[in-house]
């Protein structure tokens, strides 16, 4: 019965909120991808931190760190969703650390060069908006009401890496290389962002019917993929892909065949930064918690 | 040099120079919370830096404020040391952000009364920034100073250690004399009571004893620093040098 | 000191004469950590002139299985618009 009811709100496009029945299948699933989003916005501070010490002008420097605390907002507002289905921050970390929960594997790739600060900008925040602008429409209201807010956000992001990327293309033979360099390492990362094929991917039946997810993998990196061709001719960067042509029948590019090795051996673990990352976070972790401890005792004695 | 340039890049280099160690920060804080409250500071300090070396600029006539930023060499930053001292634990950090906010809260209250028009509006824009940073920081010398014995004990010995730094925000010299006397600075030492007196109302709050003076460290006025400079600046020059032709 | 308790709830006015809107929450272990953190967090572009924190523990809510009864009530009683009166044309300023 309650069931029935529950899916027939989601057919009518309500929103289910947080103190509404749902499937325990749901709950688990949401705070799964929830989750899962609040950490890759976090450990995603990491690759873009490393670059803001050198960044090369004072204006680059600003927008850099303004752009990665924006990331750790994100985090923040999605770790604040997924408490509201019953989960305490501290649980949720707790599984990143155990390796039980997962992050966007494009953040074990390390950035070796400021143009791949232009590279992730454009490309993982492009890849990252074309899926965040879908899921304004997800049916658990907070998490569509903190993606409405991210999504508002996040077009300074894609902005500033694009200007990086086209300002370096047009400046020295160096620079140009690098811009080249970067687009030549993140361009299939970012295309993997959107997860396995349809036909491969285990849980987008429920996702699909219970509209936490509102399209498919595939329609995403499609979509994603129209978008940014054009983008990187105009700034006269080539896509390392020598399948990718327009198809005039399907109206849309046609693209090489991803690497399923590489993807599925990062997921799992295997990956160039997977152990960094994760090292970082649980020592930041752990170096923060006689600061926690302190704000705490304070607070118990101070009765506030 | 210009004592006005000079004078300007003293304020510019104190603000780049603790931004930059603020920053180090991202990621690294102890909850996501104070990860962007950090931010927040530094991006504030780089705002000031930006503002004041912009200004410096115009003095100079013939380089940028990134030239200043990113070309000039050790000997040619006036950043009180106290700035380019590594960041340590929270609490480390706190100590010297508390110290500096306590004195720029006076500082660029007295300059945004200064003569010249440009000091006068920066500090007044940069006062209200920094009285933010002197509540937030001042919060957490009291949290952590009245906390637990093990917080109580790290922020007494930071304490201890960056006392010694102190000594150079009441120092004067022919500089700062000839900005004085044209109602365009002020003389540092006249800033000396009103900083003792928010210091140790907060350490009493923080349940801290206040250091004896010892030795005090000096010479920033001079570009004489600490080893520390070198490498902060190696690391935040770097792209600028790797690459003298291009453009960014 | 428990998790739960760590939590506030952030409401934003983000003009003078406007009504405080929820935003989001946020972790903190006293007031004003909770009202700096909030600044931080949910005024960084300009969104806000006044800012509210309530611990989510202190937040009373009605409940979702209630709402027929709460608010339906209000839903038949059409009086209590103006839409629903049919004035003469013509009729000025009413």
């Amino acid at each position: 019965m309650n069931e029935t009811k529950f899916q027939l709100k989601i057919d009518e496009e309500k929103k289910i909120e947080p103190k509404d029945w749902m499937p325990d299948a749901y709950r688990k699933h949401l705070i799964r991808q929830i989750s899962q989003h609040a950490h890759s916005e976090i450990i995603g501070m990491q690759p873009e931190g490393n670059w803001i010490s050198r960044a090369p002008s004072l204006r680059a420097k600003m927008i850099l760190l303004a752009k990665v605390q924006d990331e750790a907002g994100h985090g923040l507002y999605l770790y604040s969703a997924c408490e509201t289905l019953g989960v305490s921050r501290q649980e949720l970390i707790q599984q990143l650390h155990e390796g039980k929960a997962k992050y966007s594997s494009i953040f074990n790739y390390p950035t070796l060069s400021w143009a791949d600060m232009g590279a992730i900008g454009w490309l993982v925040d492009g890849a990252a908006i074309v899926n965040q602008v879908s899921l304004q429409r997800t049916s658990y209201g907070p998490y569509s009401r903190g993606m409405i807010k991210i999504c508002k956000e996040e077009s300074f992001h894609q902005r500033q890496g694009y200007e990086i990327m086209a300002e370096l293309a047009k400046g020295t033979p160096e620079q140009k290389e690098m811009a080249q360099d970067a687009l030549n390492r993140f361009w299939w990362p970012s295309i993997m962002m959107f997860g396995p094929n349809d036909g491969d991917s285990p849980r987008s039946g429920n996702a699909m019917k219970w509209k936490i997810k509102r399209q498919t993998n595939d329609e995403l990196r499609q979509n994603f993929i129209d978008k940014t061709v054009q983008q990187a001719e105009v700034i006269g960067l080539t896509i390392p892909d020598p399948d990718l042509k327009w198809n005039e029948e399907r109206g849309h590019y046609d693209f090489g065949e991803m690497n399923w090795d590489e993807f599925w051996s990062v997921v799992n673990g295997n990956g160039p930064c997977n152990k960094q990352r994760l090292d970082h976070h649980i020592k930041a972790h752990k170096d923060g918690k006689w600061v926690r401890d302190a704000a705490k005792a304070y607070s118990e004695k101070h009765l506030n | 040099m210009n004592s006005l340039l000079k004078y300007v890049l003293r304020i510019s280099d104190t603000s780049l120079i603790t931004g930059q160690r603020i920053s180090e920060w991202c990621s690294k804080g102890p909850t996501l919370e104070e990860d962007i409250a950090l931010s927040n500071i530094a991006l504030d300090l780089f705002g000031q830096a930006n503002g004041f070396l912009e200004y410096a600029s115009k003095i100079d006539k013939n380089k940028t404020a990134d030239d200043l930023a990113f070309k000039r060499n050790e000997r040619e930053f006036f950043n009180f040391k106290l700035a380019e001292q590594p960041n340590g634990h929270f609490g480390n950090t706190i100590v010297k952000l508390f110290m500096l906010s306590a004195y720029n809260s006076i500082f660029y209250n007295e300059l945004s009364k200064s003569n010249d028009e440009t000091i006068a509006a920066l500090s007044a824009k940069s006062l209200k920034e920094v009285k933010y940073h002197l509540k937030y920081s001042k919060s957490w010398m009291i949290r952590l100073g009245d906390g637990t014995n093990e917080s109580n004990f790290k922020v007494q010995e930071s304490l201890n250690s960056l006392w010694q730094f102190t000594g150079e925000f009441f120092e004067s010299d022919e500089v700062e004399n000839e900005m004085n006397s044209n109602g365009i600075g002020i003389i540092n030492a006249s800033m000396k009571e009103r900083w003792n007196i928010i210091i140790n109302n907060t350490l009493q709050d923080s349940k801290l004893i206040r250091p004896i003076d010892g030795y005090m460290q000096t010479g920033s006025k001079k570009g004489i620093h600490t080893e520390h400079l070198g490498h902060l600046l190696s690391e935040m020059q770097y792209l600028q040098r790797a690459y003298p032709d291009a453009k960014w | 000191m428990t998790e739960e308790s760590l939590v506030w709830e952030v409401f934003i006015q983000s003009k003078n004469g406007l009504a405080h809107k929820h935003v989001g929450n946020l972790h903190a272990t006293d007031k004003e950590m909770a009202l700096q953190n909030a600044r931080d967090l949910y005024t960084r572009r300009n969104e806000g002139s006044c800012i509210w924190v309530v611990k989510s523990k202190d937040i009373v809510s009605s409940e979702s299985e209630d709402v027929e009864a709460f608010f339906d009530p209000s839903n038949d009683k059409m009086y209590r618009h103006p839409t629903f009166y049919k004035m003469p044309d013509g009729a000025k300023h009413i």
